[in-house]
């Protein structure tokens, strides 16, 4: 926002100041700094997500309505939400461990991740046949409860913040379940 | 010191330069309102209006004083402030181009000599019976043949200032004395109320609830824009578009301002004005207080800054004099 | 390739590469200013804080500005000024900075004209600086496009219409500038172009030459008079800095327009936090509005003067006087037919000359912000008259001039 005042260390400009050092130049010059900083930070608030984009940031779904074994997909922060209904026999294959991954409403267990692949973004594509996720970017695959079965991906499909609400899942909120598996390292924070 | 003089002219010139361009020529484009300090008893009206009118307005007036005089019961008023209820309810519809207002808050931010006179005949209290042959023919014209006694009316307004005041937000004053007529983006308020939180057709990217919204209030604004003659402006930033003075005075009074306007007197009190500044200065000029906290700081930096850079020059130009 | 020793140190290498050290003589060290100067001196670097700072708050403007009819005037009202992190600091930066820009400007045009500092081979430092009043002008109109208030919409439609020549109704140039039969999305988009890119460039490019163009002439000082620069330094390198009449630019003569720049940034900064409504102009506070023409209408109060020699006049008339205002500065160096470099003081009816000139560009700017009735434009017209008159006396008075 202002001229920089080059700092000048010894150097003899006129000949008064000959070999003396400019003491109230660099002075100057490091007061300067320090407003150059205070205008370093408006720009940086400047550059910072709007609150209207933060505020944005919440989802209601509604599982009522959601068949076993069929994907669905939302949207979340502007990034795709898988919800996946898990049937019997898709439990019966998946281990144990795994299992905490699951969001449990009544009789029925669902996976609700973000839809996007953890190696570097991608979008999995689900095969209900083989129920499991392929992610065609690098070839990574996932289990019915989005929890890795092949590399590149490091980790399962990050779980979003939830609350349950009844049947619906409000995204962006937390509750109590979302806190434990965060807690316990089920999933990481999106 | 010859630079202090030619500072001096430079300063001088520039101070006269200014006083030119702003505060005198504004003094001659705009004519000066006194205003009547919210103080409703309808003087400023009576010498505005034509002269055949200006009789039975004093005797209107006159008339307010002496309702006012009353001691009004708040018990007896709270049943004629059932006929009330029946328009200006939660959810109420658009009646003769616009929907009435909530009356949550009217005994705490209207005043109550604007009330009286309010019920004894809104078009003359509102200032815009010159719109109207028949003053019955206004929206909330029929309330003079439903409220009649002084003493009836008397007790409305009691009741409205012992049941129908207490605590009022800036937003809700907004939305009572103004949201009806005057929609408020920043604000995300639309004369229908808050705009409601919607989503998309994951499938279409179509947000056919918003539509819906969007579709009820164009509806709602043509039926204002044909009432009033014209769609009343969105106040978002109106807190900077008008200076403080003429909202002031224009609120209070929208003749005195604008001649011939549709927009009818509000009636708002000390209270009701305050709250209603606050919320236009919430959407208007939100970073207010930042920038009155910044400010200072700034000019700080800048003091010292200019002080050393007087120590640096002195000390740059020693022996050159 | 050229012969390269192993350096010793950092400027060593930075020197065989970028000849930084000669470069630094000849810009800063042994740049030599004529110690015989004011304060006025300063408001060339000024004028070069302000372009820098309009820059930088239009670059954070810019990232969030939408060039959408349909969006412009939220994306600043609402996103830039209540939703950004200090958008509301960078929005009242560049619109006080974009009006205190031309208050140096004038200041500096007028130190100019009153020391003669355009004449006998300072020519194109005039003209250069001529040419970056004209860049910063359009700069300035299509900048207060760009908000699409009332009055971006209206001067929008004034300005434009100069265009069509008044009794030559030439409409189709007036809509080619404007692509569209009225100020539109095409308008407003391609004076967005003109704001951020193309004046800017043209701005940058002006600054040079005018830099430039002032080496060799050397800066003026306040008795005119001509001296020996070389013999001046050589005084002054050997160590006679009180007999010497020069200073060397770094850091003697920055360190006095470093002092001019601290106050300067008191008052600037003032305006920005507590007196910005002469900046930003309440009508503009009105979303744009093709049906509605606002009440007072009126051009920033820099272009008050010229505003007000376009409107006394008839059409055809008006438009004549409008151009030549524009033009004529440019033709100073060469209109003024006396050889004295000297301050107007000491230049017999120049004096009288100069004091008139800014007094009538005052009075022409307070009519330009009245409404044309009555007896401001009377005083209006007679003050155009004048500023035409002041011209055709200028080559008389000074060919008269007596020879200092």
């Amino acid at each position: 926002m202002r001229i920089k005042i080059y700092k000048k260390e010894g150097i003899s400009m006129a000949n008064n100041t000959k070999g003396r050092r400019d003491f109230m130049g660099m002075a100057l010059g490091g007061f300067t700094a320090l407003g150059g900083i205070g205008a370093l930070y408006a720009m940086k608030r400047t550059w910072d997500p709007l609150p209207s984009v933060k505020a944005a940031g919440f989802t209601t779904i509604d599982l009522k309505d959601a068949q076993e074994n069929v994907l669905v997909v939302e949207k979340w922060r502007g990034k795709p939400i898988f919800i996946l209904k898990q049937s019997a026999d898709m439990l019966a294959n998946v281990k144990e461990e795994d299992k905490k991954r699951l969001i449990n409403i009544g009789d029925a267990h669902y996976i609700v991740c973000v839809g996007l692949c953890t190696h570097l973004g991608c979008i999995p594509g689900y095969d209900a046949a083989e129920k499991s996720f392929l992610c065609a970017c690098h070839g990574g695959t996932y289990d019915s409860l989005a929890s890795v079965t092949k590399a590149p991906p490091p980790r399962g499909l990050d779980i979003p913040p939830f609350k349950v609400d009844g049947t619906k899942l409000v995204l962006g909120e937390t509750g109590p379940e979302y806190e434990k598996m965060l807690a316990d390292g089920t999933t990481l924070k999106v | 010191m010859k630079e202090l003089k030619i500072f001096g002219i430079v300063a001088v010139f520039t101070l006269i330069l200014y006083w030119g361009v702003e505060p005198f020529a504004h003094s001659q484009m705009h004519k000066h309102v006194k205003g009547a300090d919210l103080v409703y008893n309808g003087a400023a009206d009576i010498a505005e209006c034509e002269q055949s009118k200006k009789e039975m307005k004093k005797t209107f007036w006159a008339d307010v004083e002496k309702i006012a005089a009353l001691k009004g019961d708040a018990a007896a008023g709270e049943a004629s402030y059932a006929m009330c209820a029946g328009c200006h309810m939660e959810g109420a519809a658009n009646m003769g181009g616009v929907i009435p207002p909530s009356l949550e808050h009217a005994g705490a931010i209207y005043d109550k000599n604007f009330l009286i006179a309010l019920i004894k005949d809104p078009a003359i209290a509102t200032n815009v019976d010159h719109k109207y042959a028949d003053t019955m023919t206004h929206p909330m014209g029929s309330i003079k043949t439903m409220v009649t006694e002084a003493q009836d009316i008397a007790n409305v307004v009691a009741y409205l200032q012992a049941k129908k005041a207490g605590e009022v937000t800036p937003k809700e004053a907004y939305v009572e004395a103004c949201s009806r007529c005057h929609a408020n983006r920043y604000g995300k308020l639309t004369q229908l109320g808050e705009i409601p939180k919607t989503k998309s057709n994951i499938a279409t990217g179509k947000d056919i609830d918003a539509m819906k919204y969007q579709e009820k209030v164009a509806t709602e604004e043509a039926s204002l824009a044909n009432y009033l003659g014209k769609l009343p402006p969105d106040l978002s930033i109106m807190i900077r578009a008008r200076s403080e003075h003429f909202l002031h005075t224009f609120i209070e009074d929208p003749q005195s301002q604008l001649t011939g306007t549709a927009m009818p007197r509000t009636g708002l009190n000390k209270e009701g004005m305050e709250k209603v500044f606050a919320y236009l200065e919430e959407t208007g000029d939100p970073s207010k207080p930042l920038r009155e906290e910044t400010g200072p700081k700034v000019l700080i930096f800048f003091l010292i800054f200019t002080a050393l850079a007087f120590l640096w020059k002195k000390s740059m130009w020693k022996g050159h004099h | 390739m050229a012969h390269f020793e192993k350096a010793k140190n950092l400027n060593e290498w930075m020197d065989q590469r970028l000849a930084v050290n000669t470069l630094k003589k000849v810009m800063n060290t042994e740049y030599w200013i004529p110690k015989n100067i004011n304060f006025l001196w300063a408001m060339g670097m000024v004028l070069a804080a302000t372009f820098g700072i309009l820059l930088i708050s239009g670059i954070f403007l810019l990232m969030y500005y939408q060039p959408n009819v349909n969006t412009a005037f939220d994306s600043v009202n609402y996103t830039i000024m209540s939703e950004v992190g200090y958008g509301w600091l960078w929005r009242h930066v560049h619109g006080v900075g974009a009006s205190v820009v031309f208050l140096i400007i004038y200041i500096h045009m007028f130190t100019g004209i009153y020391y003669g500092s355009y004449k006998k081979g300072r020519e194109l430092i005039w003209l250069s600086g001529m040419g970056l009043f004209v860049a910063f002008s359009a700069e300035a109109f299509s900048g207060y496009m760009l908000p699409w208030g009332q009055m971006s919409y209206w001067a929008g439609m004034v300005i434009t219409n100069l265009f069509s020549g008044g009794g030559l109704h030439a409409d189709f140039l007036v809509e080619w500038i404007r692509g569209d039969y009225v100020p539109g999305q095409a308008f407003l988009s391609r004076f967005f172009m003109l704001h951020v890119l193309l004046i800017p460039l043209a701005i940058i490019g002006l600054i040079v030459l005018h830099f430039g163009s002032l080496r060799i002439p050397h800066v003026n000082n306040q008795d005119g008079e001509e001296f020996d620069f070389a013999e001046a330094a050589e005084l002054y390198k050997a160590g006679k800095v009180k007999e010497s009449k020069v200073i060397p630019f770094s850091p003697v003569f920055l360190s006095k327009d470093v002092l001019v720049m601290g106050v300067y940034f008191i008052f600037f900064f003032y305006l920005v936090f507590y007196h910005f409504e002469f900046a930003m102009d309440p009508v503009n506070f009105d979303p744009a509005n093709g049906l509605k023409t606002p009440a007072h209408i009126y051009p920033e109060w820099y272009f008050l003067w010229s505003y007000e020699i376009l409107r006394p006049f008839s059409t055809n008339i008006g438009l004549i006087a409008f151009a030549i205002a524009q033009v004529i500065f440019l033709a100073l160096p060469f209109l003024d037919r006396s050889p004295n470099v000297a301050p107007a003081s000491r230049r017999g009816l120049f004096k009288y000359w100069f004091w008139a000139m800014l007094i009538d560009m005052m009075i022409l700017t307070f009519m330009g912000k009245l409404p044309p009735a009555g007896i401001w434009s009377t005083i209006g017209l007679i003050a155009a008259l004048t500023f035409m008159a002041l011209w055709v006396a200028l080559p008389i008075i000074t060919s008269r001039e007596k020879k200092l």
